[in-house]
């Protein structure tokens, strides 16, 4: 009897509730909520600063709305999304600052105990909505509780000229590792190279290296949080991108998150990962240049690896409010607004798909499926990992990500500065200093 | 010798503790002490205490940590990236402070000359210190980009090079590229300082060498330098400071790539407690750096204690 607490007990009447309304039994139950927001409250909201300024407009739009509809003032700030770390950790440590903050990964993991338990708002939007993407539900929860609410991912796809594809001899863009390098290859000879950020670039070099080791079935630790990075199957990732490195542009390893944008609407870029801004960019450009690139790009996920399945990592956006908040019934109102479908679509059109959503439910919006070109992002999180994988999300995996410790080792051995397993064994070096706390 | 007048006590009453104490010399100069010593301690000794403590600690962001000793300065003398920011960290001043020293020396010297449009060239040689660090950094960060590099371009244009330069992409390249960077920076500081310096030096040191037959070389070498040595010494412990302990300039310009060989103690220590979350370690690392910036304030300190040394002379 001990074990039976209220969220159980609810958790068995939801899971009897959908039993009974399978069959037609019972009608489904809509999710309640029963929030009401301190009277004369006023938040602060801090998030990522805008790559597309009519997302940015339709967010404040969507705000000022829930401000008539609520009576809460809310005052909204935009950073850099790399800039929000450092103030999300200040707010932590000194407990003031913003009320709300949408950041990134898993910053709300290193500091869980000073946000606000966020489990209502996350069970009604997943009940309402028909779940979440389990990558979503691993940065959203600690433990049994939601410390976050995902917002989504800026979604990284591989963004791809279409003729110097088709002039590289292929036709569709290749679905496995094998036939990804044979494509670098026939680029690089045709003088229309790919290129890939090895620099300190936290969204660009994260995102592709992760899902190289992960490929080949490397990993930084296991289930139980051991380092096992240097392990044959990391080499085998190492050698991999080392020649791959020999088909890129030369100067990737000081490419930080813009380099690639910059080169690729320049035209000097065919093939690299980035989020939909590049083509939207290029498309809403006054450059008939851009324009042209823009027309020619088409996106493709990642390819697969050795291991068989999808290994991404995404750059998944998360909501999480503080404890020092005075008012955070009104900061739950607040996600629950923002979140609600009506709104997250309305706001997704105007995004033009930046942004892949965390519940599946919202894959319906026909932002997907306006342009074909547009569709790969939507499901970027159905073939998203979290960057703490195979282990926990934590102080640990934030920090492994934090100092490097992946983009190093890929840009060690690709570069030549140290053989590959050189490269392994140091990687798994500074990962033990942070594992091993 | 001024005299105190005696204190006027209302008759019937006891002047209290309080205002006797307002009537003591020492205790007036106490409390005006007071605000300047609390400016002190609140703004300078206690973030450094602060800085101490953490360096001793296991802190995370958000949480307390607890006292761990030395513990994570032994972490860090087995880590590899630690010790290479301790190499960057030297050469970039070393090799930025010696640069500096030379050029804003021999720019101190032209401007000290007769020239025609002597205070429109001044002006401009302080151009790079007006400008904030984050905006010239951002300018470095494309004049070295790997793609758009204005260096590489006319080069090629010039018919001298075939490829553009990878000015940030190979570690020798971004360490000599950041290093240049800090120099058309800092120039201007002790240029102007040492200018400053150099209008103190009484003309009739000059004249009386003239006098003597002192060649050019020699007036420099027994008068100028001797002369300008006092503040030789205190601008370039600044420069020295200022270019051990930056962050910007490299934050913005490689975040301490390619391959952390850029990456500076300070650049290293923001990103391993800000970014990392591990403030402990974070700490551990600024703590670091506070000895080998005592011994630049020390060797100046020193230096400048001898009257011989001020004076020109030698030890």
């Amino acid at each position: 009897m001990s074990n039976f607490d209220r969220r159980s007990v609810l958790k068995a009447g939801l899971g009897g509730a959908a039993l009974l309304a399978g069959p037609g039994i019972v009608p489904v139950r809509a999710a309640e909520w029963t929030n009401v927001p301190e009277a004369n409250a006023s938040i602060r909201v801090l998030r990522w600063k805008q790559f597309i300024q009519a997302e940015f407009d339709k967010f404040a739009e969507q705000t000022k709305k829930f401000s008539e509809k609520t009576g809460v003032k809310v005052k909204l700030e935009a950073e850099s999304w790399e800039d929000i770390r450092p103030k999300a950790a200040v707010a932590a440590n000194v407990g003031a600052g913003p009320d709300l903050i949408i950041g990134t990964l898993d910053d709300p993991h290193k500091f869980p105990e000073k946000l606000i338990d966020m489990t209502d708002v996350a069970d009604y939007l997943g009940a309402k909505y028909g779940g979440w993407y389990p990558v979503a539900e691993r940065y959203g929860k600690k433990g049994n509780s939601w410390i976050a609410i995902p917002q989504g991912a800026t979604g990284g796809c591989l963004n791809y000229r279409i003729s110097h594809v088709k002039a590289a001899g292929f036709d569709e863009f290749p679905k496995d590792t094998a036939g990804f390098l044979k494509l670098c290859q026939a680029l690089k000879k045709n003088n229309t190279p790919a290129g890939f950020a090895l620099g300190h670039a936290t969204g660009d070099a994260n995102g592709w290296c992760q899902w190289a080791l992960w490929a080949f079935g490397g990993k930084v630790v296991n289930d139980k949080n051991e380092v096992v990075i240097d392990s044959p199957e990391t080499i085998a990732a190492l050698e991999y991108v080392k020649e791959l490195y020999a088909t890129f542009i030369p100067g990737v390893l000081s490419w930080n998150d813009s380099n690639n944008n910059k080169a690729y609407l320049n035209g000097e870029l065919s093939l690299t990962l980035n989020g939909i801004s590049i083509w939207t960019v290029g498309k809403n450009s006054t450059d008939p240049k851009q324009q042209e690139i823009a027309a020619d790009t088409n996106h493709a996920p990642m390819p697969i690896g050795p291991v068989g399945v999808p290994t991404e990592q995404q750059n998944v956006l998360v909501a999480y409010g503080y404890k020092h908040s005075k008012y955070p019934k009104a900061v739950k109102e607040y996600i629950k607004f923002m979140w609600d479908k009506e709104n997250y679509d309305a706001w997704e059109v105007s995004s033009n798909g930046y942004v892949s959503p965390p519940l599946p439910a919202y894959n319906d919006n026909p932002v997907w499926t306006s342009d074909p070109k547009i569709t790969p992002f939507r499901d970027c999180l159905k073939r998203s990992r979290d960057n703490g994988f195979a282990g926990d999300l934590g102080y640990a995996s934030a920090a492994v990500m934090g100092d490097f410790v992946v983009v190093d080792m890929f840009a060690e051995a690709a570069s030549g500065s140290a053989t590959p397993k050189q490269a392994a064994a140091r990687a798994a070096e500074r990962a033990k200093r942070y594992y091993q706390v | 010798m001024a005299v105190m007048a005696e204190p006027v006590v209302a008759p019937g009453r006891r002047s209290s503790l309080w205002s006797r104490a307002f009537e003591s010399r020492h205790f007036l100069g106490a409390m005006f002490m007071v605000p300047a010593i609390a400016i002190l301690i609140l703004f300078l000794a206690y973030p450094l205490a602060l800085g101490f403590w953490l360096g001793m600690t296991d802190t995370k962001i958000g949480g307390a940590g607890r006292f761990i000793g030395f513990q994570n300065f032994v972490s860090l003398s087995k880590d590899s990236v630690f010790w290479l920011s301790v190499f960057n960290t030297i050469f970039y001043t070393v090799a930025a402070s010696a640069v500096k020293f030379a050029i804003g020396l021999y720019l101190a010297l032209l401007l000290n000359e007769r020239l025609p449009f002597k205070s429109m060239i001044r002006a401009i040689v302080l151009l790079p210190f007006v400008v904030p660090t984050v905006l010239s950094a951002i300018a470095f960060w494309w004049i070295y980009d790997s793609q758009f590099s204005i260096i590489s371009w006319v080069l090629i244009k010039a018919g001298l090079i075939t490829r553009y330069i990878d000015f940030l992409g190979d570690p020798w390249n971004a360490r000599w590229s950041v290093v240049a960077a800090n120099i058309w920076r800092g120039v201007p500081f002790v240029a102007i300082t040492l200018l400053a310096g150099l209008q103190t030096i009484s003309p009739s040191l000059y004249e009386a060498a003239n006098l003597d037959g002192a060649t050019n070389m020699q007036r420099f070498r027994h008068i100028t330098l001797p002369m300008l040595s006092p503040i030789i010494a205190v601008v370039m412990t600044f420069s020295v400071l200022m270019t051990f302990t930056d962050f910007q300039l490299i934050y913005t310009i490689t975040r301490g790539g390619p391959i952390n060989s850029t990456h500076l103690m300070a650049t290293l220590s923001f990103q391993r407690a800000i970014t990392g979350g591990n403030l402990g370690e974070g700490a551990a690392i600024s703590n670091a750096m506070i000895p080998f910036l005592v011994a630049a304030i020390l060797l100046s300190f020193f230096g400048l204690q001898r009257s011989r040394w001020q004076q020109g002379g030698r030890d």
